[in-house]
Formats: structure tokens, C-alpha cells, sequence
């Protein structure tokens, strides 16, 4: 789960971490109050979307030659003015896509005087199974283009679980970003500050692009992006509250809302699949007989008839569908549930396109004689080869 | 005696009153798995299933002299639950409990380090040697005892290839789920090494997926170890767009990483053959095992 910038920074503030003093905008009515909330004379007005590449990016509806989507602003009239420009339209970025995204929130900050740029990520390291610091002198940029081009610039230093950080971890931290003096005191208190809320709030990514010392020779935390494990939201429903569902598919919400785990994707086959390795098998097989999948969808091992009939329902929303393989394999999961689930979503919201069920494992009889008998249109499958050949001649005749 | 566990490995249950541990537990005694003590904290003395009840996993061991551990534990108590088990050296734990927080596991992996035992999972199907024992949540029906050691990231998949194996008239020596997980216990290599020395195991099968590197690392094993038996994978994910998780934790191809077309590239230089459609897995293996 991700959060906005002004979020993440209120979370690390929290905890003790210095972030320059800031102000959301919800609203356009809220860009004058936030402005007079600020020190000024330098504000930055910053868009406040789920994507990277926000400085660079550019607005579709205002022209080429217009700023970007963070813009240092240097009096209350300019910044009010970016503000309005900014606020309701659509940021294109490197990593929103060509659609681009609505930025329906601002965060406007107290600007900062910057000597240098650092860049610190925190995350789980998949080899070593520790959380790991990544620090690197090269802030402000593109990380995995440093990444590439100078692997030397970047330090990687994991913490062991039973420790916790050390005092030996600060200071390889503060040797590979090169601090001294009043910055590398700042370090002392800070980096211990950014482990414990990593830990502490079950975060997956902690990365701040740029932290930076400032001409005062202290640290500050510039930017801030948060994901967090949505494994663990259980036990922190503070931040649960913060997802901006406006930020993602409406489908997808829909599907989580379910519990099911569902992929948006530019095909005309829709797929239900139980267990996400066979849902890819799935969608490779519909490739090798020249069609595309619609969606991935994985309806899981617990699944009930009330979510097979909801997982139905959000393949049919999909107006590219043109076909529908159901492909099971019970385990855990019973072929009679799957069977009565799906039969349940035909007769409460119709069926337009072709469906070819095909359903093996626990109760496979049961479960086809429940479709058989349905006297719905459906089309029976004896394996998958067999599913995915049926269902592809259907769409394409 | 296959890999990991066999007719002498003594199963506890942690976690076995609840409706999946009842379950699974119940069908695995019907089969012949050696059950011989569940454990549930408070719960300490009962018998549940025909089978003793012990509030810990030390209480339980010293008692039965169990030496594997299948944890059907919920979430939030689900590391925990792992560690005790660690602390209590059984030689095999399977994990089938998904999300549980990555951070939970990096304290568990921490707890592993300088222990015997191997963790299988979790987010796993578990394990399964036909006929002797089965720890987790495989169908029993669809296996036969045979000779081909499979080893999978996923769970239904894998139901896909021991049908088509058992379909071959091949049957399966183990099969081992490692889980969907990205952080988790043994992995592909360290399954390969164990099928290797098995007496049992004529063949292997990988059915690996999208995201991590745990594929890219058996293709450098196999590359750099000459491998006495053939191994066949199939890898799912073809089509799967960058920056998306696939349903599984660890299915993601991150930037430069993890697609399978990198991963079967990889295995194939490595000697594997690869199985282009998830439904020529086993009829892949028939022919090259001929």
C-alpha cells in the first residue's frame, strides 16, 4: 500500500525525523490558508500523486513549455498562482504512463537551502533477508540509472534482526553518504529514527530522494516515499486509513474489497483462476493459442460462492471481454462452490460472451453436474489444453 | 526415503484444533502420515483427533519425540509459532499460513541462521512424499509414488504437474512447495541438492514464476555443478506486465529483473528443458527420461 509524500512525512515526523514544514491541499479553497500557514519567502508547490518523476513530469492540459509537477516558488502570489495551475489537472510522468495521473492533492512546503543531495532507501533484501540501508552520495537523481552506470556509488548495509541498528551500522552510513560534523551528529539521531519506523509501521520501501544537508551543515528528510506491507495493516489500522483509493483501478479496489487478487490487463479473454501460478499458467496458455488475456485473477484458496459471484461480476464489468475461461483446480477448494458461484453470477447479472469452465481436483462431479444442469450455456472443458483452445476458437471464431 | 520427510519423520501440528489444521491433520493420518502430537497454546492435555494436545512444542518433542513441525497458525502468531519450532530443532517445518508480514520473517530467517532445521514456506502447499508422509495441503489422490522430485513456488500449478506426472506413469519421489513468498525458507537450489543425492529421485521438475531470482539462482547452481539426473521446468508469468504483482508476494518483475523470459533463457543454458505450456510438464519429462 502506498501513501502521498505529505503523509509519509508526517509519519517519519513522528517519529522524530526532520522534515521542513509543510501544508496539504485538499482543496482549491485550501491554497490560501496553507500559504499563510508557511514562513515563506520560498514555498515549493508539489503534486501529491503515486508515481515518481513528479519534478520532471509535465501537465497534459496546460503546454510543453509549462513547469513541472514540483515547482519552487518565490512569493506567496507565485506559489498561490502554481498552486491553481497545478491542482485538478493531469501529471504525466516517467512512471504514471502515457494516461497519466489526476492530482487532486497538493503539498505545499517551506523551501530548504540545499548544499547537498543524498539518496537513502530502506527495504527488505530479498538475498540476505535483513532490512538494508541504501545510501548513496548521488541524490536528486535516478537511483537505478546510478545503479547502472556507477555501482561503486552505491552502499548497501543490512541490519541484523536480533540487534537492531548499531552504532557501528551509523557509522558505515555516515562514512558511504561522506557526512562530518554537525550532519553526521544529525545522522547519529536520525538513521536510528528512520530504521524504527521502518520496522516499527511494517513498511515495505522507505526511500527519501533527496535527503539533504542544508547550508546550515544539518540533515534534512527532503522527499519521502512510503510503502507499507499490506500484509501487516492488521495491526496498524491508523495507517490503513490513509489509502487514496482514488489512486488505483477501480476494478482492482473492488477485487480487494473481495479479497481477490486481480490485474487490469489490455486482452479480450477474461480469466477466474484458483491459485496465482496456475492463473499465469492460464494466461500463457491463452497466448500460445494466439489470444490475449483481459485480466489475472485468482480467487484464492477459501474462496466462497459470494466471491466467485463477485470475481464474475468484475470480469463482465470489463467491456473488452469478449470470452470467459474459468479454469479450477480444487484443493483446498471445492469445485461445487466454484460451480454454484458462477452459475449464482450468470443469473444475477447475465451472459453475454462465451464461458468455458473447466474443473478438476475435490468434487469435480459435483461441481459439473451443477453447471451441466444449469441448463446455461456453458461450455465443458477436460483440461486446461483443451479450456484454452475452446475458449480462444469461441472469441475468435 | 525420498527428500525431507518419509515413513520415520513424527509429525506435530501447531495449530491442529483449528478448521484448516483439523482438516489437513485428518486427512494426512488417513493416509498414513505419523501424527503424534498437536500443539496449541492453553489448550495443553486434550487429545484432539486421536492425537495428544501440549501447550508447546518443547512439551510436545520431549513427550512424542516429534522431529517436523506443520504450522497452521494465523498471521499474526504464525513467526512465532515458526521460531518456537526453530528453538525446538525439528528437523522439517512447513509453513502454509499466507501474509504473514515480511517483517515477521525477517526474524524468523534471522532465527534459522546457525539452525538444522529446514523451513519450507510459508505460503507454501508444503510437502509431500506419497505414501509415507504429507505435511501441508497437497491432494492426496492426484499422487502416486514414483521418481520424479518436484519442487514449486506454486500451489494449484503444482496439482497441474503431479496429475501429469502420475498421468505419465511416473509417480513422484517428493514433492516440495517452497512457497510464494519473497522471503522464505529452502529454495530451489537447496531442493536440487537434496534431489540429487536421492536414491529415489530419477528426475526433477521447477515450476517457477515471475519475480525474484530464486530461478536465475538454480540456473547458476546447475551451470556450475554438473547435475546427475535432468531437470525440467516450466516458468509462469509470460505475459506478466512490469511493476505488478501476480497475486503471489513474490511474483513481480521489478525493472531489469525477474521476467521469465530471462529466467528460461538462464535455466536453458544451464542444460534444463523447458515445458513451453504448463500442460506438456510431464510429457516433457516422459521424454526425456526415455
Amino acid at each position: 500500500m502506498n501513501i502521498h509524500e505529505y503523509q509519509a512525512k508526517k509519519l517519519l515526523a513522528q517519529f522524530g525525523a526532520p522534515v521542513s514544514k509543510g501544508e496539504p491541499v485538499l482543496a482549491l479553497a485550501d491554497i490560501d490558508k496553507a500559504i499563510a500557514a508557511l514562513p515563506g519567502p520560498v514555498y515549493v508547490v508539489k503534486s501529491q500523486i503515486h508515481a515518481g518523476g513528479r519534478g520532471k513530469g509535465k501537465f497534459k492540459e496546460l503546454g510543453q513549455d509549462a513547469k513541472g509537477g514540483v515547482r519552487v516558488s518565490f512569493s506567496a502570489d507565485e506559489a498561490k498562482a502554481n498552486a491553481e495551475e497545478m491542482f485538478g489537472k493531469t501529471l504525466v510522468t516517467q512512471q504514471t504512463g502515457p494516461a497519466g495521473k489526476q492530482v487532486n492533492r497538493l503539498y505545499i512546503e517551506d523551501g530548504a537551502d540545499i548544499e547537498t543531495e543524498l539518496y537513502l532507501s530502506i527495504l527488505v533484501d530479498r538475498e540476505t533477508s535483513q532490512v538494508s540501508f541504501v545510501a548513496s552520495t548521488e541524490g536528486g537523481m535516478d537511483i537505478e540509472a546510478v545503479a547502472h552506470d556507477t555501482p561503486e556509488k552505491i552502499h548497501t548495509i543490512g541490519i541484523d534482526a536480533l540487534t537492531g541498528i548499531t552504532a557501528d551500522d551509523v557509522a558505515k552510513l555516515n562514512t558511504a553518504f561522506e557526512l562530518t560534523g554537525d550532519a553526521a551528529k544529525d545522522g547519529e539521531t536520525l538513521f536510528p529514527i528512520l530504521y524504527n519506523a521502518f520496522v516499527e509501521s511494517d513498511m515495505s520501501l522507505l526511500e527519501i530522494n533527496p535527503l539533504v544537508t542544508l547550508k546550515d551543515g544539518h540533515l534534512k528528510v527532503l522527499d519521502a516515499k512510503v510503502s507499507f506491507d499490506g500484509n501487516a495493516m492488521f495491526r496498524h489500522p491508523e495507517i490503513a486509513e490513509l489509502r487514496d483509493e482514488t489512486e488505483e483501478d477501480e476494478k482492482e479496489i473492488e477485487a480487494s474489497r473481495h479479497d481477490l487478487a486481480y490485474i487490469a490487463l489490455d486482452g479480450d479473454i477474461g480469466c477466474m483462476v484458483n491459485g496465482a501460478g496456475l492463473a499465469m499458467a492460464t494466461m500463457d496458455i491463452i497466448k500460445l493459442y494466439g489470444a490475449e488475456p483481459a485480466n489475472f485473477l485468482d480467487v484464492g484458496g477459501g474462496a466462497t460462492t459470494e466471491k466467485v459471484t463477485a470475481a464474475f461480476k468484475i470480469i463482465t464489468s470489463d467491456p473488452n471481454v469478449k470470452g470467459i475461461l474459468v479454469n479450477i483446480f480444487g484443493g483446498i477448494m471445492r469445485c461445487d462452490v466454484i460451480a454454484e458461484g458462477v452459475v449464482q453470477a450468470i443469473k444475477e447479472v447475465g451472459l453475454e460472451v462465451p464461458l468455458v469452465v473447466r474443473l478438476e481436483g475435490t468434487k469435480v462431479k459435483e461441481g459439473k453436474d451443477i453447471i451441466n444442469n444449469s441448463g446455461l450455456n456453458v461450455i465443458a472443458a477436460d483440461d486446461l489444453d483443451d479450456a484454452a483452445q475452446k475458449i480462444v476458437k469461441a472469441v475468435k471464431g | 526415503m525420498a527428500i525431507l520427510v518419509g515413513e520415520q519423520t513424527r509429525v506435530l501440528c501447531q495449530g491442529i484444533t483449528g478448521r484448516q489444521g483439523s482438516f489437513h491433520v485428518q486427512r494426512a493420518i488417513d493416509k498414513g502420515t505419523r501424527v503424534v502430537a498437536g500443539v496449541v497454546p492453553g489448550k495443553g492435555g486434550h487429545t484432539h483427533l486421536g492425537v495428544p494436545v501440549f501447550d508447546s512444542v518443547a512439551e510436545a518433542v520431549a513427550a512424542t519425540q516429534a522431529n517436523a513441525s506443520m504450522v497452521f497458525v494465523p498471521p499474526p502468531a504464525a513467526a512465532d509459532a515458526i521460531v518456537e519450532s526453530i528453538q525446538a530443532n525439528m528437523a522439517v517445518i512447513t509453513c502454509v499460513t499466507e501474509r504473514i508480514p515480511m517483517i515477521d520473517m525477517v526474524r524468523v530467517k534471522r532465527a534459522l541462521r546457525h539452525s538444522q532445521t529446514k523451513l519450507i514456506g510459508p505460503n507454501s502447499i508444503g510437502v509431500f512424499t506419497p505414501g509415507e508422509c504429507r505435511m501441508g495441503v497437497m491432494p492426496l489422490d492426484i499422487a502416486t509414488p514414483g521418481c520424479i522430485g518436484l519442487m514449486s513456488r506454486a500451489g494449484t500449478l503444482s496439482y497441474e504437474a503431479i496429475a501429469q506426472t502420475t498421468a505419465q506413469g511416473l509417480g513422484q519421489s517428493t514433492c516440495v512447495g517452497i512457497g510464494a513468498d519473497i522471503i522464505r525458507g529452502i529454495d530451489f537450489v537447496d531442493c536440487l541438492k537434496l534431489f540429487a543425492d536421492d536414491d529415489k529421485t530419477r528426475g526433477v521438475v521447477m515450476l517457477g514464476e515471475v519475480g525474484g531470482g530464486a530461478e536465475e539462482e538454480a540456473a547458476q547452481y546447475l551451470k556450475e555443478n554438473p547435475y546427475p539426473k535432468p531437470v525440467v521446468a516450466y516458468i509462469a508469468g509470460q505475459f506478466a506486465p512490469p511493476g505488478r504483482r501476480m497475486g503471489h508476494a513474490g511474483a513481480i518483475v521489478m525493472p531489469g529483473s525477474g521476467t521469465a523470459r530471462a529466467k528460461i533463457n538462464r535455466l536453458m543454458s544451464a542444460g534444463v528443458h523447458i515445458a513451453d505450456s504448463p500442460m506438456t510438464i510431464g510429457s516433457t519429462m516422459a521424454e526425456v527420461l526415455i
